[in-house]
């Protein structure tokens, strides 16, 4: 009577388990079953009827009954969680070409691009970035680089004066002097920053521009080290395919001194527009360091040789981004600004 | 300078068969920069000399005529409209292009086309044309160039022309002219013999200059003329000459040719001698009419201060006392090297003339051409600094010419005045040190070599490199290592690194400081300004900025280029709003720029640099407001380690801020900046047409403040509780004064707070607004209770509500 009962409620439990399609119906049907008021609950409440000798058997039989539905809520659990997952899943597919959601980050003025990228080229070997300022001495300016009062070079950089003494810098040149007389020896220093001549502004001047210098003074320190580091500056910014020419060129601070082409990286050297046709375009002058400026700074021409380079900071950013106009550089379009 | 390859060639004839591109790439890598050149026989092509036998008039067209040209053993007929070719004409030898030849340009003179016109043979109205006679301009020149040529018309070549032979090569167009950039420490290149001397040790081939012969009668120059320097500091050497029985003509076509490629107009014997000289030498001269020449003598002093004097050009000049003047016995008759007098002249009657080539102090010509504001071919050339030993070579080249055009008879004998002799430099050979300063190994022939080329004599007694005065620029080691480093070739000198004791590569702390606003901003949306440092005045005025405000003392420029870039800016505003206006103009929405922007704030002395700081300048209009702004700066600050809060005195005073919404950012005791939204009215001024907000953080205050330096605080082990209050509150009364209560009276328990809700309106009686708060509590050893949190919750209250803040429940 009671195993007929324990089978009736199994087969009753799960017919109805096996007909469920949700988790709410499976969790009711578990309650009606194996809750405190149900069913198979209810048969264990009348075991107290049943002969002692026959309780082991009808126990086993509810137990078994018991692991059978058990066992059945819990795999159809599994299977009704994984169908539902897999319909919520369909459900939430989402048009993955919609626009993105951006957070509005600002961009880096192209300056600062190409002057981070050579400051860390020149980091890397071993230079330290200083600065110097850009209302200057004259004599930090012209007098201690060789460029002593009624130079003409001193014209032909169409200096803005401030006084008799005192120049917004034409070139950051003037940092090597301020650094050589700290005196502190080895040196190699890279100093970016403003200078100021008197252009007007147009598609390829500007008053205002900015260089970074760079100065080397050592034991030995020979003109081929000096094309050997340019050498890598250029590969570093301009390209590993990137070729060098030096030529010869004159500068008061620097002897011997060189102006320092590169191939052009838009045609590799066969001629274009960027180029004007040349496969050479002009990137910066260098040189050895001109004896009279290392002794005016106090250093020991027969110990000590050096190095100096100059390069335009705009004239790569121009160049590296094809730029067309130097003006827009100071506009600050965002439109501009944006796309680097 | 520009120069005829022709006229380098005539000096180092070996250079024949060099291109002109090997020509400019040789020149340049061994110093003479090429900056480009032009052929004058580009796109001129079977052009020869034709001579015309016969004009007939056209059968059906009244403005053309039928030619019968020689052309050198045949004979062609051309049709042409010329207008200087007439009917029944003939004999004249005319420039003609043959058929299947082509020309330069068209008869208009306009643009030539890059591959030139192509000359077919054709059909004139129903007459055929088997070529064309050629106008100067078709040739690719000019009248400028060619003044006998007709305004309109067939250029008529002289009787010499051979007829059949090239007549390109007869106008002196089968050349080439370069233009080369010289450095100024090269003054010797600015002249043909001194490119050519460049070319002949660049090429390793023979130099021959002009061989300059004796020349002058058996008359002695000092019965003609006697001179005094009485400036010897400014003029080192005076030579002059006298040409007596002058006859003024048309020099010779070679000589205008070439003059021609120098870009110099020919006038006539005289006037393109003394230029060609100039142009051969680099040696400026200048011809007196001699008869005009009060006493027979010539003065060389500074002016008088304020001294008048009227230059050939009919302009009068007033002097200084730093002038240098050229006069004679009774007044000025030139001004030194720059340009002769009115009163002196040389006019078409001249019978005869004093020759002058002098070598006037370069500095003081320069300063001089500044001061009277007038430049002249002589002046350039002196302004560099002419050596005096080239003055009496140019000379006597000068009186060679004449003798040889016939352009009159030279008086014998040179009037030479040369106070103080320039001698040759002697510099020590150090071959070993000019190849450790090159880093190569040449050898001593191979130097000495480059020295023989370069006219430098090597004394080997002395082991003396003995100096030509021309190369006043080599004065030590250095400057003969970049002689060898030239001809050896600066490609063929090794590329190695620098070796030696290893140094630090780094940046300062300040630029960690300045990395890190650029971050920051850009993280929050701003992209990145670079504005001029120097600006007008009036944006004082603009800005509103009170008269006596400190920050109208500038660093003035004396020679600005304009009042717009006349002053060093004191504060950063004006070229972000100025950006800002540009972008607002251009449409763009959403602009958010910042600007690492520095500054220049005035020392007291003048005689001291003024002090450079970096403004952090930030500013936006469209999507955001002031707290978006303070949001900006707070990120900033802790991003360089600057963790408490700031706080904000709206009492900032800016007036280019909207008085109601502008804050002094304070931290600690220190003023570091400010914010605010700009005044409308200034923003009208700019031409903005929406709120904009602006933040000035001043680096040199924070960078102090500043540190990268972290330390972990772990992570709080217990819970925190909360208490909300609500409160009404004054409407004038700043929140600021809120927080102060709750940091002050809660003490260390207190983790954190924030605001949740501020509102004015409905519901709240006028004159305050309603302000909500969620204080958060912690302690690190324990749960708080009730009991811990109780007593500081009353303090707080007490103190808000003796502000007369009331509690809503």
């Amino acid at each position: 009577m009671m195993k007929e009962r324990l089978q009736e409620i199994r087969e009753k439990a799960l017919s109805q388990i096996s007909s469920t399609d949700s988790l709410e119906k499976l969790n009711e049907i578990r309650v009606s079953f194996l809750g405190k008021k149900g069913e198979l609950t209810e048969v264990l409440k009348g075991m107290k009827d049943v002969a002692v000798q026959d309780r082991p058997m009808v126990g086993q039989i509810v137990n078994e009954t018991r692991q059978a539905i058990e066992e059945m809520l819990e795999n159809t659990k599994k299977e009704l969680s994984s169908k539902l997952r897999e319909l919520q899943l369909k459900a939430e597919v989402i048009d993955v070409t919609l626009p993105a959601k951006k957070n509005n980050v600002g961009h880096s003025h192209p300056n600062t691009l190409a002057l981070e990228e050579i400051k860390k080229i020149f980091i890397g070997m071993g230079y330290e970035v200083v600065e110097g300022p850009e209302v200057e001495y004259d004599y930090y300016n012209f007098e201690a680089l060789n460029i002593p009062a009624n130079h003409p070079a001193k014209d032909e950089q169409d200096t803005f004066y401030i006084n008799d003494k005192i120049v917004l810098r034409t070139q950051t040149s003037s940092v090597q002097v301020r650094e050589m007389e700290r005196g502190k020896l080895p040196m190699r220093m890279i100093s970016p920053g403003r200078v100021y001549r008197a252009d007007e502004v147009d598609a390829t001047h500007s008053p205002c521009f900015h260089q970074v210098e760079g100065l080397v003074i050592d034991e030995n320190i020979t003109f081929a080290d000096l094309k050997g580091t340019l050498v890598e500056f250029a590969k570093e910014i301009f390209g590993p395919d990137t070729k060098v020419k030096f030529r010869p060129h004159h500068f008061p601070f620097t002897e011997p001194s060189a102006e320092m082409d590169v191939s052009c990286f838009k045609c590799g050297g066969k001629g274009c527009r960027m180029c004007k046709g040349e496969g050479w375009i002009e990137i910066l002058g260098c040189g050895m360091v001109h004896p009279h400026v290392l002794e005016m700074s106090g250093i020991d021409t027969e110990k000590y040789t050096g190095f100096a380079f100059g390069v335009g900071l705009e004239r790569i950013a121009l160049l590296k981004y094809e730029i067309d106009d130097m003006r827009l550089l100071y506009e600050n379009d965002t439109r501009f600004l944006k796309q680097f | 300078m520009n120069t005829s390859l022709n006229w380098i060639k005539a000096m180092v004839p070996g250079l024949d068969e060099v291109t002109d591109q090997q020509f400019a790439d040789a020149m340049t890598l061994s110093g003479t920069k090429v900056e480009g050149y032009t052929a004058y026989n580009k796109n001129l092509d079977k052009i020869v000399v034709g001579q015309i036998e016969s004009v007939e008039k056209h059968p059906d067209a009244d403005k053309l005529v039928v030619c019968q040209v020689n052309v050198g053993g045949s004979t062609v007929q051309i049709v042409t409209g010329a207008p200087n070719i007439e009917v029944g004409s003939s004999g004249q030898k005319v420039p003609v292009v043959l058929e299947g030849g082509r020309v330069a340009g068209g008869h208009d003179g306009g643009a030539l086309p890059e591959d030139g016109i192509k000359i077919k043979k054709g059909k004139l109205r129903g007459v055929e044309s088997y070529g064309m006679m050629c106008s100067i301009e078709e040739l690719g020149s000019s009248r400028e160039f060619f003044p006998d040529a007709p305004e309109n018309g067939i250029y008529i070549l002289g009787d010499d022309a051979e007829v059949g032979s090239d007549a390109v090569a007869y106008l002196g167009l089968d050349d080439t002219v370069f233009e080369y950039e010289i450095t100024n420490n090269r003054v010797d290149c600015y002249s043909v013999i001194g490119i050519a001397r460049e070319a002949a040790a660049t090429f390793n081939k023979p130099f021959n200059p002009p061989v300059v012969t004796q020349t002058g009668n058996s008359e002695n120059v000092n019965d003609y003329i006697s001179v005094e320097i009485e400036a010897e500091d400014l003029c080192k050497r005076y030579t002059a000459r006298v040409v007596k029985n002058i006859k003024l003509a048309p020099s010779p076509k070679w000589m205008q040719h070439r003059l021609m490629t120098a870009g110099i107009r020919p006038i006539n014997n005289i006037v393109d001698i003394t230029n060609y000289v100039m142009e051969e030498y680099g040696q400026p001269m200048h011809a007196y009419d001699y008869d005009n020449i009060a006493g027979k003598k010539i003065i060389v002093r500074r002016a008088s201060e304020g001294e008048s004097f009227v230059t050939l050009d009919g302009q009068e000049r007033k002097l200084t006392e730093s002038t240098l003047m050229i006069c004679d016995g009774e007044r000025a008759v030139g001004l030194a090297g720059i340009m002769g007098g009115e009163n002196s002249m040389i006019t078409d009657n001249i019978k005869t003339m004093l020759f002058e080539a002098a070598t006037f102090d370069g500095t003081n010509i320069r300063k001089t051409t500044k001061k009277i504001g007038m430049r002249t071919d002589a002046s350039a050339k002196f302004e560099k600094g002419l050596d005096p030993e080239n003055a009496i070579l140019a000379m006597n080249r000068a009186c060679q010419l004449i003798e040889e055009l016939g352009a009159g008879e030279v008086v014998g004998g040179v009037v030479d005045i040369y106070p103080v002799k320039t001698a040759k430099r002697h510099i020590a050979f150090e071959p070993e040190k000019i190849n450790r300063l090159l880093g190569t190994n040449v050898s001593v022939d191979e130097m000495k070599d480059y020295f023989k080329r370069l006219e430098i004599v090597y004394d080997e007694a002395a082991n003396e490199l003995i100096i030509p005065t021309f190369r006043q620029d080599l004065i030590r080691t250095a400057d003969i290592a970049e002689e060898v480093a030239r001809f050896y070739g600066y490609d063929n000198i090794p590329t190695t690194l620098p070796h030696g004791a290893t140094t630090m590569g780094k940046i300062s702390f300040k630029s960690r400081v300045e990395d890190a606003a650029c971050e920051i901003a850009q993280f929050c949306g701003f992209s990145q300004a670079m504005t001029y440092s120097f600006e007008s005045p009036k944006v004082f005025d603009k800005l509103k900025i009170s008269a006596d405000s400190t920050l109208r003392k500038t660093v003035v420029i004396s020679n600005p280029l304009g009042e717009d870039f006349s002053v060093m800016r004191t504060l950063s505003l004006n070229g972000m709003l100025t950006s800002l206006a540009t972008n607002y103009k251009r449409r763009n929405k959403d602009v958010k720029l910042y600007e690492l922007a520095k500054v220049y704030i005035p020392s007291d002395n003048p005689d001291e640099l003024p002090t450079e700081k970096v403004d952090f300048t930030l500013g936006f209009f469209g999507d955001g407001d002031f707290f978006t702004m303070k949001g900006v700066v707070e990120e900033f600050l802790e991003r360089i380690g600057m963790r408490n809060k700031p706080s904000y005195d709206p009492e900032a005073g800016k007036p280019y801020l909207h008085p109601g919404r502008q804050a002094n950012i304070i931290y600690g005791d220190t003023q570091i900046g400010y914010l605010g939204e700009v005044h409308p009215d200034i923003a009208d001024v700019y031409g903005i047409g929406e709120r904009t907000y602006i933040a000035v953080i001043d680096l040199s205050k924070v960078t102090p403040i500043a540190s990268f330096d972290r330390k972990y605080a772990g992570i709080a082990k217990f819970p925190a509780v909360t208490r909300d209050i609500s409160m009404v509150v004054p409407k004038d009364m700043l929140v600021g004064n809120i927080e102060k209560v709750i940091e002050k009276r809660g003490g260390e328990l207190v983790e954190s707070f924030g605001l949740f809700d501020i509102y004015e309106g409905e519901q709240i009686k006028e004159g305050f607004k309603s302000v909500a708060y969620t204080i958060s509590f912690r302690a690190n050893d324990r749960t708080l209770e009730d009991s811990d949190i109780q007593p500081v919750m009353e303090k707080i209250l007490k103190d808000l509500s003796d502000m007369g803040i009331e509690l809503r429940a």
